[in-house]
């Protein structure tokens, strides 16, 4: 019966995640070009708010610093493809790697050392400046004048990963959609279950045999690795990348945003949250320089996330599930009820 | 019959405060033994240090021979030692059966089985009907079934019980005496926290009575009610019988 009703909700989940994708894959194919790039931004940080999520949200571990690992990646990729020519693919595996290995000895770092919660937090924002003033430093990749992709030709070429900017929409998409499944996955295997546990209560997760140690490096790596992957195809998409930007604290905020707006530990909630936070930044970001208020959206930002701690604490998606299960509930069992009477 | 673990001379300080001192006694395979004494006695110290949640300040846990006093309390629930917690701990972003699976991936990394054992273990001690509520739902007593059940998912040889009953009605805490009896009838080792006499005389075949950290004596339960130590340590200084 239980396992059933599971099931029910299950294939529900997914019809419904695949039903989003689809709406969205019709988007791309008729939308403007401004709203195409925005959409691209909100699906990318999408993906890398769903690593980010995959770390707080399900393993209990707080990053302010993802813009580490996110400039690895952007950089993996560009100095791979823009010095030596190699395709992104590789570049992309490469900085995922490079990505996951820096994350895990960071974590493997701190929490041998006791270094754990907001401190820990504290930590990767402090990585994550000391790699941006080294990147900054550093003339083989370019130093503060950062590293320029060359003009795309405009013709699609996969194995490049070159396009237009249709092209790195579909590119984004596919990374959203790999994203969601990939959490909805991962949160219901092994690992979800005792990351779970470990986020609600590390000392009895243990007690109940969960190495809670090595779990904590391993979301920490997981986790690094996505956002190394979300970075390498931002940095395609921007066809720049400077290390106060890519790397900058800026990147940090716009990845955890989506996730923290939309729901915390949630498969949908950072698709949700970068689609209302990401637009709201730019809108503001322009209106902003048109009437000379440098920072509106930097404000904006800051309203917005206290507007939805405030009333929607678990974030916008949780809100709407209850939403749609208060209307449904009492429809359910008042078909119940009547199939009671029937019978 | 040879002992499934063995505490010798187990001492523990905190800042200048014997919690424990110098205890020892032993747990036969399949028994259930009692560890009773009045409050701060050093019972949930003593599970502390057995399962690996606190080191000693001196002496030795020894689980089927081998010192395993110095392994973390994930290593030690690997061995096969279960505890719950007096002051009940569920995951509580989980649901009911969630808690119950999570022990089980200690020995299975495969969901479908965790989720067939976590079942049984709420089946165990009576909480199948709430699987799937959330663990704020759950009354006190039934949250302490929940430790129960997590605990029995590990699939362990020794069981750490520390006050699950408390609270119970009579007739409850009854039936999780016959649980209790059946878990040892499989084999099960049991070493039992409990303030209510009535039920330690009851399942009990050994029990240990600890007084300000020290252990002031050992033997059947009707012994051990008798003894004029014991019935000082509950009753104060000035109780002769
Ligand atoms: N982590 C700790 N730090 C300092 N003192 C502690 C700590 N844990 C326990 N104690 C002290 O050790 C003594 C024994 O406590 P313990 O919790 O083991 O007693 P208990 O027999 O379980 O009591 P109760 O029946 O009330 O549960 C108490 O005086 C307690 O205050
Ligand atoms: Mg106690």
């Amino acid at each position: 019966m239980q396992r059933t009703s599971d099931q029910a909700s299950d294939a529900k989940r997914w019809g419904a995640g695949v039903a989003v994708f689809a709406v969205l894959a019709v988007v791309g194919g008729v939308s403007s070009a401004y709203v195409i790039s925005l959409l691209t931004i909100v699906l990318l940080f999408t993906f890398m708010g769903q690593s980010w999520n995959l770390m707080l949200g399900i393993g209990g571990q707080l990053s302010i610093g993802h813009a580490l690992f996110v400039g690895i990646g952007a950089y993996a990729v560009a100095i791979l493809n823009i010095k030596y020519g190699i395709t992104p693919w590789i570049g992309l595996l490469l900085g995922a790697a490079i990505a996951g290995v820096v994350g895990a000895v960071l974590a493997w770092l701190s929490f041998r050392f006791e270094v754990r919660g907001i401190y820990f937090a504290l930590l990767t924002i402090a990585a994550a400046e000391f790699a941006r003033i080294m990147f900054g430093g550093w003339d083989y990749v370019g130093g503060m004048q950062g590293l320029f992709y060359p003009a795309p030709s405009g013709t699609m070429d996969l194995a490049m990963l070159r396009g237009d900017s249709q092209f790195y929409y579909f590119v984004a998409l596919v990374l959203a959609a790999v994203g969601v499944a990939g959490t909805e996955l991962i949160s219901r295997s092994y690992w979800g279950y005792v990351w779970r546990a470990m986020r609600d209560d590390d000392e009895a997760a243990r007690a109940l045999g969960v190495r809670t140690f090595r779990h904590k490096v391993l979301v920490v790596s997981i986790s690094a690795a996505g956002a190394a992957i979300g970075g390498g195809v931002l940095g395609l998409v921007q066809g720049s990348i400077f290390p106060d930007s890519i790397m900058g604290m800026g990147i940090s905020v716009d990845v955890l945003i989506g996730p923290v707006v939309g729901g915390l530990g949630t498969a949908f909630g950072p698709l949700i949250g970068s689609m209302a936070a990401i637009p709201l930044h730019h809108a503001m970001g322009s209106l902003g320089d048109s009437l000379g208020i440098p920072g509106l959206n930097s404000v904006a930002y800051g309203a917005v996330l206290i507007l939805v701690v405030w009333f929607l604490p678990d974030g916008i998606w949780p809100a709407v599930v209850r939403l749609y299960e208060a209307v449904q509930l009492p429809a359910r069992s008042r078909i119940s009820q009547l199939r009671k009477v029937e019978e | 019959m040879t002992a499934l673990l063995e505490v010798r001379n187990l001492t523990k300080s905190f800042q200048g405060l014997v919690a424990v001192n110098d205890v020892s006694f032993s747990l036969e395979a399949g028994r259930i033994t009692a560890l009773i004494g009045p409050n701060g006695a050093g019972k949930t110290t003593c599970f502390n240090l057995v399962a690996g949640a606190l080191s000693p300040t001196a002496g030795q846990v020894l689980f089927e021979g081998r010192a395993i006093e110095r392994n973390p309390p994930e290593a030690v629930c690997r061995m096969g030692i279960a505890r719950t917690f007096q002051i009940v701990r569920p995951m509580k972003d989980m649901s009911v059966l969630e808690n119950a699976m999570v022990g089980a991936f200690s020995w299975t990394t495969n969901v479908k089985e965790a989720r067939s054992k976590a079942y049984e273990s709420l089946e165990r001690v009576g909480l199948a009907g709430k699987a799937s509520a959330r663990t704020d739902q759950l009354t006190l007593p039934d949250r302490k079934m929940l430790e129960m059940a997590k605990a029995l998912s590990t699939r362990p040889k020794l069981l750490l019980l520390d006050e699950v009953m408390a609270g119970l009605r009579p007739t409850e805490a009854a039936g999780v005496v016959g649980v209790l009896r059946k878990l040892a009838e499989h084999g099960l080792t049991i070493l039992l926290v409990e303030h209510v006499m009535r039920i330690v005389m009851d399942v009990a075949s050994t029990v240990v009575v600890l007084h300000h950290g020290a252990k002031i004596a050992e033997g059947e339960p009707s012994q051990v009610v008798a003894d004029p130590a014991v019935l000082e340590s509950y009753l104060g200084a000035g109780f002769h019988a």
